[in-house]
C-alpha cells in the first residue's frame, strides 16, 4: 500500500511545476522559515519567537499599503520605494518566488491591526 | 549612515566615531573595543564567565613557545622584531611603501620566516593564528594606531575596503554597514549586531561557534556567507584592504585581543 501511494505521489508530483510542489507551506510559514522569508529576523510578527528590531513591527499593514498587490511588490523589491532600506529585495534577488511573496503578502495582510507584541 | 566614498581618511574616522559616540552615549572609547559585550548586558555575563578561564590562553602560550624557538640559521622572530616586547600589533595593518601594498600581521610573520628561510605558513594555519595571538596578548591595552600616509597607493588601498565595507552585496543585498553602520545595536533575531568601530581590536578570537582561535579574515567570511556573497581568500588583496580600513576607523580604541566571541 505504502509502495503505490508512494508511486502516486510521485507521479502527481510528475504533473506539477517543481516551484508550485515545493509551495506546501502556509503565508505564516514561509515569513517564519529562516531559509524562507525569515521576517522575524528583523521584524515582530503576532505569534513569532524571538523576532529582531531592526525593521518596524508586522501589524496595522492595511494601513500602510493601499492593497496586498502593493504590499507584495514591496516585499519584491523595498529599495524601489526607500534605496536606503537594509530590507533584501525578495523578488529582484530570487529570495522568494512570486508565488511566495504572494502567500506571505496575504498572511500578512490578515494580521490585526491593533496586536499585544511581547518584546 | 554611509560616509561620503571620497572624503579624506581622517574626515571619515571622525565622522564615524562621532557617529558611534552620539549613538551609545553611555559607552566610552575603550567600551567600543568589546564589541557587542559592551552593549548586550546578557551576553556580557556570559561573555566574562568565559574569560574566568579563557580558552585563547593555550594559543598565546604555543604562540610565545613558536616565536622564541630559533629558526634553522639560529636567527629568531624577535630579530626581526627587535619592539616587539612593547606591542607591535596595534600597527598592523599597515601600507607598505616598498611594495605597494597593505601588510598585516600574518604576514610581517611570513616575511620575517621567508628572510630566514623557512616556508610562509598557510593564512589560516594554527601555528600562525598562534604566533599572531602571542603578538596581539602583547599589545593589549596598546591604542590602535593606523596611520594612511599620503601617498596614491596607500589612499587608494584605504579607499578600496572603505568602498568594499558601503557596498552591498550577496544574494540579500547587505553591505558591512548596513548591518554595522546603519543597524549597529539592533537585534537580528536575537543577536545584538555589532558596531564598526571596535570590530578589529578583538582579533584573533576564540569562537564559541569555531571552538578555537580564528581570524578576522574568516570572520568576513562567515558574514558573507550569512548574507549569500562570494567571499575573498583570506590575505587576498581585498580582505587586506578592508583590514585597513576598519582599523583605521577604530584608531585610538585599545587592542583587547584575543579575545573570545559567540
Amino acid at each position: 500500500m505504502k509502495i503505490i501511494a508512494l508511486l502516486a505521489t510521485l507521479l502527481l508530483a510528475g504533473c506539477i511545476p517543481p516551484a508550485e510542489f515545493e509551495q506546501k507551506l502556509t503565508g505564516q510559514q514561509l515569513a517564519f522559515d529562516r531559509k524562507k522569508g525569515n521576517c522575524l529576523a528583523c521584524h515582530r510578527i503576532a505569534d513569532g519567537q524571538s523576532p529582531g528590531n531592526i525593521g518596524p513591527p508586522l501589524s496595522n499593514l492595511q494601513q500602510r499599503f493601499n492593497n496586498k498587490e502593493d504590499l507584495a511588490s514591496f516585499i519584491e523589491d523595498p529599495t524601489t520605494v526607500n534605496p536606503a532600506t537594509s530590507m533584501p529585495p525578495f523578488g529582484r534577488n530570487n529570495i522568494l518566488t512570486r508565488q511566495e511573496i504572494k502567500s506571505i503578502a496575504n498572511f500578512l495582510w490578515t494580521l490585526p491591526a491593533t496586536q499585544t507584541i511581547i518584546p | 549612515m554611509t560616509a561620503p566614498i571620497a572624503s579624506a581618511p581622517l574626515d571619515d574616522l571622525y565622522t564615524l566615531q562621532q557617529h558611534f559616540f552620539t549613538q551609545f552615549p553611555t559607552l566610552s572609547r575603550q567600551d567600543f573595543s568589546n564589541g557587542v559585550y559592551a552593549l548586550d548586558p546578557d551576553a556580557r555575563q556570559s561573555w566574562l564567565a568565559i574569560e574566568q578561564f579563557p580558552p585563547y590562553e593555550i594559543a598565546i602560550d604555543l604562540g610565545k613557545q613558536l616565536f622564541t624557538h630559533p629558526f634553522s640559521n639560529g636567527q629568531h622572530y624577535g630579530d626581526c622584531f627587535p619592539d616587539y616586547q612593547q606591542g607591535m600589533s596595534q600597527h598592523y595593518p599597515y601600507w607598505d611603501l616598498k611594495t605597494q601594498t597593505v601588510i598585516t600581521l600574518s604576514q610581517a610573520i611570513n616575511r620575517c620566516r621567508q628572510q630566514n628561510q623557512a616556508p610562509p605558513l598557510p593564512p589560516t594555519s594554527q601555528s600562525l593564528i598562534n604566533l599572531t595571538a602571542y603578538l596581539t596578548f602583547l599589545s593589549r591595552d596598546k591604542p590602535i594606531t593606523i596611520t594612511v600616509p599620503p601617498e596614491p597607493g596607500a589612499r587608494a588601498a584605504y579607499q578600496h575596503g572603505k568602498k568594499y565595507y558601503h557596498q552591498r552585496r550577496g544574494q540579500l543585498n547587505f553591505s558591512c554597514a548596513s548591518c554595522h553602520v546603519q543597524n549597529a545595536g539592533k537585534r537580528l533575531r536575537t543577536e545584538t549586531l555589532s558596531p564598526l568601530l571596535g570590530q578589529t581590536s578583538n582579533w584573533p578570537t576564540y569562537r564559541l561557534k569555531w571552538g578555537r582561535v580564528g581570524t578576522l579574515h574568516q570572520r568576513f567570511i562567515g558574514c558573507h556567507q550569512q548574507i549569500r556573497a562570494q567571499a575573498a581568500a583570506p590575505q587576498s588583496e581585498i580582505f587586506r584592504n578592508l583590514e585597513y580600513y576598519m582599523s583605521y576607523i577604530s584608531n585610538g580604541l585599545p587592542v583587547n585581543g584575543p579575545s573570545i566571541r559567540k
